[in-house]
């Protein structure tokens, strides 16, 4: 693990006490405990990598289960061990974070299709003695979801005080409310949907197919010959990273300016900082995350329209829910619109459940729930303390 | 029983304590505990707060400002942000006892709209309102001729929220016209206390700074 000590973030300067080199855990599901998949095969053995963060009091009541989406992983709050960068939500789980590890007790497992140790293409498939590749069944929001009721089964958790998570993290908050109803206590979904919308397929497929046309893709085989599709990774990257931004934050941040030089060289080399970012962006992104687990994860996506599976009403996904949900969307995300969240609102709204929405007015486009958003976190926490006050989680002690 | 012949009382304003305005407790008083409430335009959820810290309702919020509704939710209320002119159609009938608008309807682009769907998914309304009737902005208007302004109504005409004013009278009118029976009604002070006696309509609509309406279906239901 990439103990450096040092927590480099210009958003949030983190005083954390969570220890960077806390070891990710592992459980494995045997063949007599498939995981049974919507593409309607059973997949065995399964395992699942996880972290976690804070103490589990003696009733059970106080799990958080953190959902990643589609580039994170489980490394949520600590050090990554393979970039040596801080967790990609240390700004919202911690000691004296929203999502309080004081408090808390917080999971957050990667999905099913992942690469960062749980079950995914780059897995052994035990039919052939290689990694899975293409062979994998293809992964949904669902799966990924049941295989993280797995493992809180695992943990002999019943209840989760609350499922939080953005963008496919948010789809997968929905996918738990609806699915365990009686499971989860509390729902945060942040920058999500209700499904993927016709825009973001197409941009998926465009990232699909770079990695595609790359020919150290080699069919997907590419484990086997010991080589990777980076240049197809790094180019999906890239134009997935600009849907994540808005047009307002990129001339902010880079304008029209030139890097590291006073004038246009006339070529194709990185003239722009903007060039230069995304170049950066793709060449960084291909050293932690798998092609073929790219293709899987952003189908998963893809694939996801709750609604379609409650007769086209997505009201009827929260039918009698107990749940509280609290709904958050950014003003200049495009990706994942206010509309969006509105839809899910609506639905909520009209199955009678228990529902605060808030959208936040950020230049920062979809990324701005990783982001340091104060108005995200004032909400977060106020929505958090209510609902630990009436499922009578304990005040913070902390003796320090 | 016809609004004009309503009977009407003064009632017990409970003491100012050191939460709550006046108007909020008058309306809380008209809220049974334990039901289910909306807050239509609830602000930073101050009535809602004490709706359901003192009379355990399940209460609700839907609040147009960003910032209303950030501080309403961090104090752990269930407020999504919207429009009452446009996300009160998204309710399912009869899913509240009662909805509550406060000192909103006048900035409605369609009261009547407004009204009538707060009475569909509410098996009571409860609305409260500046009255536009009172004596001195009558006199404003006589003796100045132009649009009045006071303490309550602080914004010049161009650049006001409250764009369909009324008077009691006017919505007693309305009342009648979405065909809705008046339960309670209250004209209030600037400081929203009652003014704690009974006099007709006119009197009301004279003195009354504010009014204050507990609604329910008509005979339709």
């Amino acid at each position: 693990m990439a103990g450096t000590g040092t927590l480099p973030t210009a958003d949030a300067p983190l005083a954390t006490a969570i220890p960077d080199d806390i070891p990710t855990q592992f459980v494995h599901f045997p063949e007599n405990q498939p995981l049974a998949m919507d593409a309607g095969v059973l997949l065995a053995p399964l395992t699942i990598a996880y972290q976690t963060y804070g103490t589990l009091n003696a009733d059970k009541s106080n799990a958080v289960l953190i959902c990643h989406a589609l580039t994170g992983d489980q490394h949520v709050a600590n050090i990554h061990p393979v970039t040596g960068k801080p967790g990609w939500w240390g700004t919202m789980v911690g000691p004296g974070r929203p999502i309080d590890t004081d408090r808390y007790f917080v999971i957050c497992s990667n999905v099913v299709g992942g690469c960062m140790g749980t079950t995914g293409p780059t897995s052994l498939n035990p039919a052939t003695g290689k990694a899975y590749g293409l062979d994998l069944p293809v992964v949904t929001i669902r799966d990924m979801v049941r295989a993280q009721a797995m493992l809180i089964d695992h943990l002999g958790i019943d209840q989760l005080f609350c499922v939080a998570g953005g963008s496919m993290g948010g789809m997968q908050v929905l996918q738990w409310a609806a699915l365990y109803p009686e499971r989860v206590f509390a729902a945060m979904p942040i920058a999500a949907a209700a499904r993927h919308s016709s825009q973001n397929i197409a941009f998926h497929e465009v990232g699909r197919q770079a990695i595609m046309a790359d020919p150290d893709w080699r069919g997907g085989r590419y484990i086997d010959q010991g080589i990777k599709p980076h240049k197809g990774l790094a180019v999906a990257r890239m134009a997935a990273h600009i849907t994540y931004l808005s047009d307002e934050a990129l001339q902010r941040k880079f304008g029209r300016r030139y890097q590291d030089r006073e004038a246009p060289t006339f070529s194709f080399d990185a003239d722009f900082q903007v060039e230069s970012y995304l170049r950066y962006q793709g060449s960084t992104f291909v050293e932690r995350f798998d092609a073929n687990s790219y293709l899987y994860v952003t189908r998963a996506m893809d694939y996801f329209d709750l609604a379609e599976d409650y007769g086209g009403v997505l009201a009827n996904a929260f039918k009698g829910s107990r749940t509280r949900f609290c709904v958050t969307s950014f003003t200049s995300d495009w990706l994942f619109p206010t509309a969006d969240s509105r839809a899910i609102v609506h639905a909520l709204n009209a199955s009678g459940a228990s529902v605060s929405f808030v959208e936040i007015e950020t230049d920062r486009g979809h990324d701005a729930f990783l982001l340091n958003v104060p108005e995200l976190f004032a909400t977060s926490r106020g929505f958090l303390e209510a609902a630990a006050r009436a499922r009578g989680i304990a005040p913070k002690v902390k003796s320090s | 029983m016809s609004a004009d012949t309503v009977t009407r009382s003064g009632i017990n304003v409970p003491p100012l304590g050191d939460e709550g305005r006046l108007d909020h407790l008058l309306i809380a008083s008209m809220v049974n505990d334990n039901t289910r409430v909306l807050d239509v335009g609830c602000g930073d959820g101050a009535l809602l707060r004490l709706l359901v810290d003192k009379h355990g309702v399940d209460g609700r919020g839907i609040e147009l400002s960003k910032s209303g509704v950030n501080e309403a939710v961090a104090k752990g209320l269930s407020v999504i942000q919207g429009d009452a002119d446009t996300d009160l159609a998204d309710y399912p009938d009869d899913s509240f006892d009662y909805v509550i608008l406060s000192q909103t309807i006048q900035a409605t682009r369609r009261p009547k709209v407004v009204l009538e769907h707060m009475l569909r998914v509410g098996r009571h309304a409860i609305v409260s309102f500046p009255n536009f009737g009172h004596w001195k902005l009558r006199l404003q208007l006589l003796v100045k001729g132009k649009m009045p302004m006071t303490g309550i109504l602080s914004n010049p005409w161009y650049d006001t929220p409250n764009i369909h004013f009324c008077t009691i009278r006017d919505f007693v009118g309305l009342v009648d016209e979405v065909g809705a029976k008046i339960e309670r009604a209250e004209a209030l002070n600037r400081y929203g206390a009652p003014l704690g006696f009974t006099a007709p309509w006119w009197v009301w609509n004279m003195f009354g700074e504010q009014g204050l309406f507990l609604l329910k279906r008509g005979k339709q239901s």
